[in-house]
């Protein structure tokens, strides 16, 4: 199922955060509230950008118990396809865009008694919004965040303004896996996002330290990678499709006008499976979904993030 | 045949005791009837919940007919015997207030003659005319209401409702208030998984049906909602065919006979639809029953046909799990002088 829950809104701020991020708030025209949503929900923004549009998703950050205006915060990413060049050059305060409604693939787990966060860099985006729900329902949990330098420890300040002491932040430090990891009580969840790395070796440190696989969750958005342009062609629409080396193929059979699932576009959330009919040449595969085997196996893409190099593919869509 | 809600008067009517249930003949033309073609197939069959046409069951988000007032007098009736209809595990409280939050903001929007939501930041002020209520609270207290949210708001919606906490990439049926089953148990199910409490059906597990299903429902977003249709039949228009209550209406299913089986027999449909919930990013489950006699679908030519035809080519299997088996037959010979064996068209609509 593809989304048809779009919001118009309009850009009300654009807040340089640092020299590589910046904030950017968006309210509805007719000043009444947008949706309800739960702190580490994600919107899709949608971006025409010349004849193109590109669809991406960014974590709200803003507080949940403020539904006035969604804040989120976008990194600039100069090797990207430019998604994040656009929001950074183009997107001006009064300017109107579409979003989608809040989705929600990094809910907390309401049942647990401790929730430990790890965040690097800008993947401190969805815990802003989380440790604000928690606050208001009296949640226990900590915070750690890492980041490389004072500048790129973005909402550093404000976190210690609202959270306080269950803020650890680690700047240009490591933070010591092994010990945060052992020391917590029985029943901790535990909430990883930021760069894979990050996200990999906390993964490995949790299970390590025999953490129960249904008390982790992590987010790291893939981003679609840019990459050649390929040819793809689709078996149920009986249609030839272009993808262009900005573009994902999920982005070129919309533009195809072909209805295509999707929810997370960041290759985890798996709605967009698509199965190959025929490939002669090699898939690129940028997801977290498939497994290792199925990537081998090569009858299975996630339009959202993975590419083609070949001659031929023949997707079932 | 388009029904202005504005003329519906809502029946005085049971559906235990003396059952003088009854439906006019404009809300039979709007049942959601659900079969689609001539041989019934089990399927998940599942589409979004847009807004339907005029004088259709999904013409509203929630629909509410001239059964509403008497079904929520039934609800009560059942919660006063047995307060265990009605459960809330402690961590879905906030889905509760996204619950009351939801169907508020969809009645008034819908029937603003019957009901009305005035919102000052927390300070909400609730109006249902049908049902005599005029209530004032603060939206997240608790204390200022009767009830917790979703059993406040529940006791003034028709259909079941269960709730679906999401986490360890499963679902688990951890709220609901649900008075009107067919033949399931909330009491029974509470705290379970998706795949624990489909187990019971036949065929479906095989195929992977479940697990293709569970997939669909996790990917349900904030305002996309969907739904789909499920049926099967009970004897006497009892709302309440609980397992908990099976030594009251278990009987009753041997006592279908020909002389009765117009009136006594009813096609029981579900409209279930399913809706994220924003703040507790729980699914919440509302369950819809409409009933139809055998009597009230001979009265549509096209839909006696084709149940006639529905019931008679029905797999045993799935005869024996809907616990069809006493009176099949009696409802086969009944409907089958509406079936002039002519072809009947596609879809649902009465014609
Ligand atoms: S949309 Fe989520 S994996 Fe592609």
């Amino acid at each position: 199922m593809s989304a048809n829950n779009m919001i118009d809104v309009v850009v009300t701020q654009v807040v340089e955060v640092n020299e590589l991020v910046k904030r950017f708030h968006f309210s509805r025209p007719d000043g009444l509230a947008l949706p309800a949503f739960s702190g580490g929900s994600h919107i899709i923004v949608e971006m025409s950008d010349g004849e193109h549009v590109r669809k991406s998703p960014y974590s709200l950050m803003s507080s949940p118990l403020d539904t006035s205006d969604y804040q989120i915060s976008i990194r600039r990413d100069d090797e990207g396809r430019g998604g994040s060049l656009y929001m950074h050059r183009e997107v001006r305060p009064g300017m109107s865009m579409r979003i989608s409604a809040p989705a929600n693939l990094f809910p907390i787990n309401n049942r647990s008694t401790k929730h430990l966060m790890i965040a690097g860099g800008i993947g401190i985006t969805p815990f802003i919004a989380q440790t604000a729900q928690l606050l208001a329902t009296g949640g226990d949990f900590e915070l750690h965040y890492g980041a490389r330098t004072t500048e790129l420890a973005s909402y550093v300040d404000e976190l210690r303004a609202s959270i306080g002491r269950r803020l650890h932040a680690y700047i240009g430090e490591n933070i010591d896996f092994d010990d945060l990891l052992s020391r917590q009580p029985a029943g901790t969840h535990l909430y990883v996002c930021g760069p894979e790395p990050m996200i990999e070796l906390v993964l490995a440190k949790a299970a390590e330290n025999g953490w129960p696989k249904g008390h982790i969750h992590f987010e790291h958005f893939a981003k679609a990678p840019p990459g050649e342009p390929f040819t793809a062609y689709l078996s149920k629409s009986n249609k030839s499709i272009q993808v262009g080396k900005d573009q994902s193929l999920l982005e070129a059979m919309e533009e195809a006008g072909v209805d295509a699932p999707y929810l997370c576009r960041g290759g985890a959330c798996g709605q967009c499976e698509t199965t190959v009919v025929e490939a002669e040449g090699k898939i690129l595969h940028g997801d977290y979904w498939l497994d290792d085997e199925e990537k081998a196996a090569g009858n299975k893409i996630m339009p959202c993030v993975s590419r083609f190099c070949g001659s031929n593919l023949v997707i079932e869509r | 045949m388009g029904m202005a809600p504005t003329s519906t008067v809502f029946r005085d009517e049971t559906f235990r005791d003396d059952f003088t249930f009854k439906n006019s003949p404009e809300t039979v033309l709007r049942a959601p009837f659900p079969f689609d073609q001539d041989e019934y197939m089990y399927s998940v069959n599942m589409e979004l919940h847009e807004a339907g046409e005029k004088g259709t069951a999904f013409e509203k988000p929630f629909d509410v007919d001239e059964h509403y007032v008497a079904e929520m007098r039934d609800r009560a009736l059942v919660l006063e015997e047995d307060p265990m209809r009605c459960q809330s595990l402690p961590h879905m409280t906030l889905a509760g207030w996204d619950t009351l939050e939801l169907l508020m903001e969809n009645l008034s929007e819908s029937y603003p003659e019957w009901f009305v939501l005035t919102r000052d930041g927390n300070n909400w002020h609730w109006i249902n005319r049908p049902l005599d209520i005029d209530q004032k609270f603060v939206f997240g207290d608790e204390s200022t209401l009767p009830y917790g949210p979703m059993e406040y708001i529940t006791r003034q919606v028709q259909g079941d409702f269960a709730i679906l906490d999401e986490r360890d990439d499963n679902l688990w049926m951890d709220a609901g208030m649900v008075t009107t089953q067919a033949d399931w148990s909330l009491d029974f199910d509470i705290g379970m998984n998706f795949m624990e409490w489909h187990a019971p059906v036949p065929l479906a597990h095989e195929k992977g049906i479940f697990k293709r299903a569970l997939k669909y429902l996790m990917s349900i977003q904030q305002g996309n909602p969907a739904r789909r249709l499920n049926w099967t039949m009970t004897v006497n228009p009892r709302l309440d065919t609980s397992p908990e209550n099976y030594h009251q209406w278990g009987v009753e299913n041997t006592q279908v006979t020909a002389d009765n089986v117009a009136d006594k027999l009813f096609l029981r449909i579900e409209l279930q639809t399913l809706w994220r919930l924003p703040r507790s990013n729980a699914i919440l489950f509302p369950i819809r029953c409409y009933l139809l006699s055998m009597r009230d679908i001979s009265t549509v030519p096209k839909w006696a046909k084709r149940f006639h035809r529905v019931l008679k080519t029905l797999p045993p299997q799935l005869s024996e799990y809907k616990g069809l088996d006493n009176y099949r037959q009696t409802a086969v010979d009944y409907l089958l002088q509406f079936d002039d064996g002519g072809e009947t068209t596609l879809g649902t609509a009465p014609e």
